[in-house]
């Protein structure tokens, strides 16, 4: 080893050691507490080492609840808040009078405080003695049935979580999105156009393409960022989200910890483990349909 | 197909709220006959590349038509115009292919124009063999050479067959040798397509070698239009005159007095009938003559010696440049021991010009 690469090494250390401390070491570890059964912090101690923290938890109805419904979460909203995210940022890119004042509208979700937010989403679906929420009265107004989309039906209940995680994705994918769009060299239209291209053959095969990496670090994320949901679930629906059937595979795992029955790290740490690897599969197969379709 | 420009005007408002609009081009009329190789040929800034906007249906006329042949295709947009466009910087897409480049257009095309997969491969293949890309049609853009990516987008303009031919500044991001090899080439594409072309480019030379016409324009305005010849042997006005040929010809401020042409003290040719008034007398560097006698005194300064030729730099006082450059046959002999040179001037390469206008006067 030369000294200049003894000297990379060493600027790299600072971060290596910070990463080997906060991240690799505790994985390490979780993945260590998964394989003992009935580990407890205090005394440190544990009954025996084996597979039973699995099988617990793969038979643990909150379990299954929760990952059907953190599934239910990435498959409805990573697509839509996406393809959503597109229509508006192409909307935009096309308008010129006021597209400075659209842009800062779409953009003000991101930077308003999350109580707000939840204030805002109180109000239009929370009932309370002297209403049922704005959408309610929507409802009512023409014709239909009122729900209650707080502590009623399971469908009322998700719909309600992803569309409020949509909505809060949403400012940053269109962020992204209206930059990459702007990046688009105007002469790749221009020959498109004489080419004889319609719109929409330009869009699918100029534009797509042109925007595919930024549009795939969106879907990546997105799905990494609904998978590891749960503020927006507690936000919505409470802290006691197994019994609002609302939990997630994150909010099983700080239940599993911290939770009003917790104190079992072992099941929390399988259950996180679980996650990791879910997350680990999507990533991949997303890293390889990118290969076929983003063009850096 | 013949290409009729008529009264073709583009204004573009200007910044600001009281500012006057811009005019790029104005009051442009041209026929370009069919099958012709032609050069718009400016400084920047002077309307060129908007009359190619223009001309492709990029951009709108304020007023005045545009026809291809017959057809008035003045409101039809760009992608129905059936013309093949080669950009500066050739805008060839990054994610396709050369072949995938070459197809698209023809992937574009509907009705009874639409063609099965093999015959776009059997057009592309054809279009690529004729720029001389045959090999390279599974690269994609950025792992071929400036040259390379040039024949590509030409190739693109011309397989779906256009109607007209436009490249805008063409050769511009080539290397030198590159850009004579080049314009060559597309001379050579143009001449076995016979597709009406027009091209736009700041490089008189460039335009002068390979135009069957040219248009010299300045500031939207077209100053004038010919054989390339012609043009530089007879040029209508001041700014043509200067903006042709390399060196650029020599300027002096001269005035017509008595029927004859002074520079100086010397009177350098005849101009009877011509009233008296200051003017330019504008000499070609192959105009000049070296002679013991001749009327033009200058100052000497260094001769260059350049193979077949030999250039003599000098100056003069009446000259607008500080310095003067004559080519003369390296035959001849110059005493670079003396102070001063004197020049008689070939009466064919000399031109007068009004002082207030810049507009030919003609003397003889």
């Amino acid at each position: 080893m030369d000294k200049r690469n003894l000297k990379g090494w060493l600027y790299l250390l600072p971060a290596f050691l910070f990463l080997v401390v906060f991240m690799i070491y505790p994985l390490i570890d979780v993945f260590i507490y998964s394989f003992e059964e009935g580990f407890n912090f205090a005394s440190q101690s544990f009954f025996g080492v084996g597979t039973y923290n699995y099988s617990y938890i793969l038979h643990d109805p909150y379990f299954l609840q929760a990952v059907k419904n953190t599934f239910i979460l990435v498959i409805i909203t990573v697509p839509l808040s996406t393809g959503i995210a597109l229509l508006i940022s192409l909307g935009l890119s096309s308008i010129k009078a006021l597209r400075k004042l659209f842009q800062t509208v779409y953009f003000l979700p991101y930077v308003t405080n999350t109580l707000a937010v939840g204030l805002v989403f109180m109000i239009l679906f929370k009932p309370t003695e002297y209403t049922d929420g704005l959408v309610n009265l929507i409802i009512s107004w023409f014709g239909g049935s009122t729900v209650d989309f707080i502590s009623g039906p399971y469908w009322a209940k998700m719909f309600v979580l992803c569309f409020y995680t949509i909505w809060v994705v949403m400012p940053f994918k269109i962020l992204i999105l209206t930059s990459a769009l702007a990046s688009v060299n105007q002469d790749y239209y221009n020959a498109a156009k004489v080419d004889g291209a319609s719109t929409f053959k330009t869009f699918t095969k100029i534009t797509l393409p042109m925007i595919s990496p930024s549009l795939f670090y969106l879907i990546i994320t997105g799905f990494i960022g609904a998978f590891k949901a749960y503020s927006d679930a507690v936000a919505l629906f409470g802290t006691n989200l197994n019994t609002a059937e609302m939990n997630t595979i994150v909010g099983y795992v700080y239940d599993m910890l911290y939770g009003s029955s917790g104190g079992y790290p072992s099941f929390a740490s399988a259950a996180a483990i679980i996650l990791f690897a879910i997350v680990l599969t999507i990533t991949c197969i997303n890293l390889m349909v990118s290969k076929k379709h983003v063009h850096y | 197909m013949k290409v009729v420009l008529q009264n073709l005007t583009k204004k573009f408002p200007g910044r600001g709220k009281k500012s006057e609009d811009v005019v790029a081009v104005d009051n442009f009329n041209f026929e370009i006959p069919d099958g012709k190789l032609v050069g718009l040929l400016g400084p920047s800034g002077c309307g060129k590349s908007t009359t190619l906007n223009l001309l492709c249906g990029l951009l709108k006329p304020t007023s005045g038509k545009v026809f291809f042949g017959e057809d008035d295709v003045t409101d039809l947009p760009a992608e129905n115009r059936g013309v093949g466009m080669v950009f500066q910087n050739y805008a060839l897409y990054p994610h396709l292919t050369v072949r995938q480049n070459i197809i698209f257009p023809l992937q574009n095309l509907k009705g009874k124009d639409k063609m099965s997969k093999e015959e776009m491969g059997k057009k592309a293949l054809e279009v690529a063999k004729l720029v001389q890309i045959d090999e390279l049609m599974d690269r994609k853009p950025k792992e071929l050479s400036g040259g390379q990516q040039q024949r590509v987008a030409i190739a693109r303009a011309l397989v779906k067959r256009p109607r007209v031919l436009l490249l805008d500044e063409p050769l511009s991001n080539l290397d030198a040798r590159l850009r004579l090899q080049t314009r060559e080439e597309i001379r050579r594409i143009q001449r076995e397509t016979g597709i009406t072309t027009v091209f736009v480019t700041h490089d008189q030379e460039e335009a002068m070698s390979i135009s069957d016409m040219i248009v010299v324009m300045r500031a939207g305005v077209v100053q004038q239009i010919g054989k390339p010849q012609n043009v530089y042997d007879d040029p209508v006005n001041l700014f043509v005159a200067k903006f042709l040929g390399t060196p650029p010809i020599n300027v002096f401020y001269g005035r017509i007095k008595d029927g004859g042409l002074y520079i100086g003290d010397g009177k350098i040719a005849d101009a009877a009938g011509v009233p008296d008034q200051d003017v330019y007398a504008a000499v070609r560097p192959e105009g000049f003559i070296l002679d013991d006698n001749g009327p033009l005194c200058c100052g000497l300064s260094r001769v260059e010696i350049m193979g077949r030729d030999i250039s003599v730099v000098s100056t003069h006082d009446s000259a607008e440049n500080p310095v003067i450059r004559s080519i003369i046959s390296s035959e001849s002999n110059v005493n670079t021991q003396s102070p001063e040179v004197r020049f008689s001037v070939k009466p064919n390469k000399l031109f007068v010009f009004s002082g207030q206008t810049e507009d030919r006067i003609r003397i003889n």
